[in-house]
C-alpha cells in the first residue's frame, strides 16, 4: 500500500512523468490498436472470433526479423510480412476459416484456438523458443531535460501504423471492395442477393487482417521483442479493445487501443508493472458492466 | 566371393566382441531416463541440455565407460519430449519409471518441470541428478533422492550486492547508503534471486527504492524504469529469463538510465551482445559457469577444453559461446558415472548413498551435495561485458578483469 501511495505521489512531485506515461502509452496503444483493428474487421464482418491473433502477428514478426538477419533493410519487413501473411491468410481461409464459418461460435473458437497452438509450435520449431527483436540504427529523441524519450525507430513504427490504419479506413470508405465488405458485414444474405460474392469478400477480410497483423508484428519486432508464444498477449488486448470500442467500429477501435495503452502505464506505475496486463482485462469489465446497464434500461422502457 | 566377405565381416565382428575389456564395443548398456522439453518454450534450452548429456556420455565411452567391478557399462538415454509442461513431466517419468523400468534418472529443464518430476522420482525412490533445477524451494522439501549440481538460485546475483558494497566502501561510503532497485519476473526461479539480494543487502542494511514484479509476458519495462530515473538507485537487478534480459538492455539503452551497477540474468540466451551491441556494455551477468574459469577434471579436461570439444562434436554450436546449461547437463552425467564406480554395484540405495558422498572436481566446478542436494562447493560467477566480451569479475579470486565502475549510460 505504502509503494501505491509513493508511485502515486511521484507523478505529482514530478508532473514530467505523466507526459512520459503519456507519450509511451500512446505508442504501446497505436500497435496495440493495429491488431484489434484487424479483429474488429473479422469479428464484424465475418463473425469469426480469430484467436490466433496474436500469433499472426508473431508471424509477421518472425518474417521482418529473418529478412533482416538476411541482410534486408529492417524496415523492408513491414510490407514483407505484409504481403507473405496476405498469403498466408488466404490459405488459412481456403483450409479452415471457410468450413467453420457458417458453423455456431463454439467450433470456430475451438478451430482459431487450434491454429493458435499450431501456429505458435511450428514458429517454435522454425525459430527456436529465443526471444528475438531487431535493433535499428536510429536514435532517440530526447525532451524535457532527456525525461521523456522517443526512440526514432518507435516513432516510425507508429508512424507506419498510423498509414496502415488510415488507408484501411480510406479503403473501406472508397474502394468497391470496401464498399462490398461493409455490405457483407450489415447483412450477408442481402449482400448476396444483390449480387456480391459474400465468400470473395470473407476470404479478401481475412487475408487484410492477417496482412495488417503480419505488419503489426513487423513493427513490434523493430521496437519490442517477439517470441513464438508471445501472441496470447496481443489476442487478449486486441479482444478487450474490440470489445470495448464495438464491433466494426474502425476509428473507436483506435481510440480504445491508445486509451488501454496510456491505462496500463499509468496502471503500471501506480500498481506495479505486474499488474499492467491485470487493467486492460479490469477496463474490459467496466465496460462491459456499463454496456450491460444500458441495455437493461433500453430493455425496459420497450416494455 | 560374397559369402567369405560376409564371412570375414562375421569374424571381424566376432574379434571385436570378444577383445579385451577397456574397448568401448563390449560394454553393457546402462539405461538412464529423462524428460526434457525439446518442444514450448524451454526448447532452446532443453536441447542445450540434451546435447550436454549427449556429449558427455560420448566422452565417458571414449574413456572407457563406466567400470563397475570387473564389468564396464556405457551410459543410453531414453528421452521423451514434456513440451515444457509440468503435468506432461511428471506423466512422463511415471513412464519412464513404471514401462521402461529405468533405475536412475537425469533432470528435466527449469525449476517448474524439475519441480513436477521430483515428487514422482521421490515416490518410486529413482535417485535423479539434475543440472537445470536451480529453485531453492526444491531444496527445502526434504528430498532424498534428488541432486543437483548447480548452484541455487538465490545466490545468482547475491553477488552483485557485495560487490556494489566493494564499491561504496571504496568511495568511502558506507553500504547502508547504497539504494538498490529490483525488477524480477514472477516465477519461483526469479523470486529466489529477489530474496537472495534482499537477504545479503539487508545484512548490509542496504535500502529498497524499487521493488516490482514483472509479468510473465513482459514486452515493455519503460514504467519501472522512469522510477528508476526519478529515484536514482545505485543497483539494479533484473531477472526475467531471456525477454527479461532483452528488454531490460533495450529499454535502459533507450532511455538513458543512468545507474552505477546493473546486474542481469540470462544475458546470453538472450544474445544481447549480439542483439543490441555497445547497449549491452559493463552489464553484469551471472552466470553457472564459464569456459574461462580454471576448473579441470581428467574426462573432459579444462573448462576451456570442454568448450573446444563440444564444439567439435557439435558445429551448430561453433558461432555461439557453449552456454552453461550444456556444462551443467555434461556434469551431472560425470557424476552418475563416479557414483556408480563409487558404489562398485547397480544397487539403487547403494548408488544413491555414493550420489548424497560425492566430492569431486570437474570441468564445471567442484560438486559436493548438502544433505538437502544441492551442489555446496561451486560458487555463481558474475561476468561483466566489456566491449562485447564477457569478462569474468567476480567472485574476486576467480576474476580475470577488473569491474568498470560506475557504469555509465550507453
Amino acid at each position: 500500500m505504502d509503494q501505491i501511495l509513493g508511485n502515486i505521489s511521484l507523478l505529482f512531485e514530478f508532473p514530467v512523468v505523466n507526459m512520459k506515461i503519456i507519450v509511451d502509452g500512446l505508442m504501446i496503444g497505436a500497435l496495440f490498436a493495429l491488431a484489434a483493428y484487424g479483429l474488429a474487421l473479422v469479428w464484424g464482418v465475418m463473425n469469426v472470433k480469430n484467436l490466433a491473433q496474436g500469433d499472426f502477428v508473431m508471424a509477421g514478426g518472425y518474417i521482418a526479423w529473418w529478412l533482416e538477419k538476411q541482410g534486408l533493410p529492417a524496415l523492408l519487413g513491414v510490407p514483407a510480412a505484409f504481403i507473405v501473411l496476405w498469403g498466408f491468410g488466404w490459405v488459412v481461409y481456403k483450409l479452415v476459416i471457410s468450413r467453420v464459418i457458417e458453423r455456431d461460435l463454439f467450433t470456430s473458437l475451438l478451430a482459431t484456438f487450434g491454429l493458435a497452438i499450431m501456429m505458435a509450435q511450428i514458429l517454435n520449431l522454425l525459430f527456436g523458443s529465443d526471444t528475438q527483436s531487431v535493433q535499428l540504427e536510429y536514435d532517440t529523441l530526447y525532451f524535457i531535460d532527456g525525461f521523456v524519450d522517443i526512440p526514432i525507430a518507435k516513432l516510425i513504427g507508429v508512424l507506419m501504423a498510423a498509414v496502415l490504419a488510415t488507408g484501411v479506413i480510406i479503403f473501406m470508405k472508397v474502394s468497391r471492395m470496401g464498399q462490398a465488405i461493409r455490405a457483407t458485414s450489415q447483412d450477408s444474405r442481402a449482400a448476396r442477393v444483390l449480387g456480391i460474392d459474400t465468400e470473395k469478400v470473407y476470404a479478401f477480410t481475412f487475408s487484410l487482417n492477417s496482412a495488417i497483423c503480419g505488419a503489426a508484428g513487423a513493427i513490434i519486432v523493430m521496437v519490442w521483442v517477439i517470441q513464438p508464444f508471445y501472441g496470447i498477449t496481443y489476442s487478449i488486448r486486441a479482444f478487450v479493445i474490440v470489445t470495448a470500442a464495438g464491433l466494426g467500429n474502425l476509428p473507436g477501435v483506435i481510440a480504445a487501443g491508445l486509451g488501454i495503452g496510456v491505462a496500463e502505464q499509468y496502471g503500471a506505475h501506480i500498481f506495479g508493472i505486474g499488474y499492467q496486463q491485470a487493467i486492460a482485462v479490469l477496463l474490459l469489465l467496466l465496460v462491459l458492466l456499463v454496456r450491460l446497464l444500458q441495455q437493461r434500461q433500453m430493455r425496459q422502457s420497450l416494455q | 566371393m560374397k559369402t567369405l566377405t560376409a564371412l570375414g565381416v562375421c569374424l571381424t565382428g566376432a574379434f571385436l566382441l570378444y577383445s579385451p575389456i577397456g574397448n568401448a564395443m563390449d560394454c553393457e548398456e546402462l539405461t538412464l531416463g529423462s524428460a526434457i522439453s525439446l518442444t514450448g518454450k524451454y526448447a532452446t534450452n532443453g536441447v542445450h541440455a540434451k546435447n550436454g548429456y549427449e556429449f558427455a556420455i560420448q566422452k565417458i565411452k571414449e574413456h572407457g565407460g563406466v567400470k563397475i567391478g570387473d564389468k564396464c557399462y556405457n551410459f543410453k538415454v531414453i528421452y521423451y519430449d514434456d513440451e515444457s509442461k509440468g503435468d506432461r513431466g511428471a506423466t512422463l517419468a511415471e513412464r519412464l519409471i513404471n514401462q521402461d523400468k529405468v533405475q536412475y534418472m537425469l533432470g528435466p529443464y527449469s525449476s517448474g518441470l524439475t519441480k513436477a518430476i521430483a515428487p514422482v522420482t521421490e515416490k518410486y525412490q529413482i535417485p535423479m541428478v539434475e543440472a537445470e533445477g536451480a529453485s531453492r524451494s526444491l531444496f527445502a522439501q526434504g528430498y532424498r533422492y534428488l541432486f543437483a549440481v548447480l548452484s541455487t538460485s538465490e545466490q545468482y546475483l547475491a553477488s552483485a550486492v557485495t560487490l556494489a558494497a566493494e564499491k561504496a566502501k571504496e568511495m568511502g561510503k558506507d553500504p547502508s547508503e547504497v539504494k538498490v532497485a529490483v525488477a524480477v519476473e514472477n516465477d519461483p526461479f526469479s523470486l529466489d534471486i529477489r530474496a537472495g539480494v534482499f537477504e545479503d543487502a539487508r545484512k548490509l542494511g542496504m535500502q529498497t527504492v524499487i521493488d516490482e514484479k514483472l509479468p510473465r509476458d513482459l514486452s515493455d519495462m519503460s514504467a519501472i524504469l522512469t522510477k528508476v530515473k526519478l529515484l536514482k538507485p545505485d543497483l539494479l537487478i533484473v531477472s526475467g529469463h531471456s525477454k527479461g534480459a532483452a528488454t531490460a538492455v533495450r529499454q535502459i539503452s533507450e532511455q538513458k538510465i543512468d545507474v552505477p551497477m546493473i546486474a542481469i540474468t540470462h544475458c546470453e540466451a538472450a544474445d544481447v551482445v549480439g542483439n543490441f551491441g555497445a547497449a549491452a556494455n559493463d552489464i553484469l551477468c551471472s552466470t553457472q559457469w564459464a569456459e574461462t574459469l580454471t576448473y579441470e577434471d581428467p574426462i573432459f579436461g579444462t573448462a576451456a577444453n570442454y568448450e573446444k570439444e563440444f564444439k567439435a562434436a557439435f558445429p551448430e554450436y561453433a558461432e555461439k559461446t557453449v552456454p552453461y546449461q550444456t556444462a551443467q547437463a555434461s556434469a551431472a552425467v560425470y557424476v552418475y558415472k563416479d557414483a556408480f564406480e563409487r558404489a562398485g554395484s547397480l544397487d539403487k540405495e547403494a548408488v544413491r548413498d555414493a550420489i548424497a558422498e560425492t566430492d569431486m572436481s570437474t570441468f564445471y566446478g567442484n560438486i559436493k551435495f548438502s544433505t538437502a542436494g544441492n551442489n555446496i562447493a561451486k560458487p555463481m560467477v558474475l561476468r561483466q561485458i566489456q566491449d562485447g566480451e564477457y569478462n569474468v569479475v567476480a567472485p574476486s579470486e576467480f576474476a580475470s578483469h577488473k569491474v568498470n565502475w560506475p557504469r555509465k549510460p550507453q
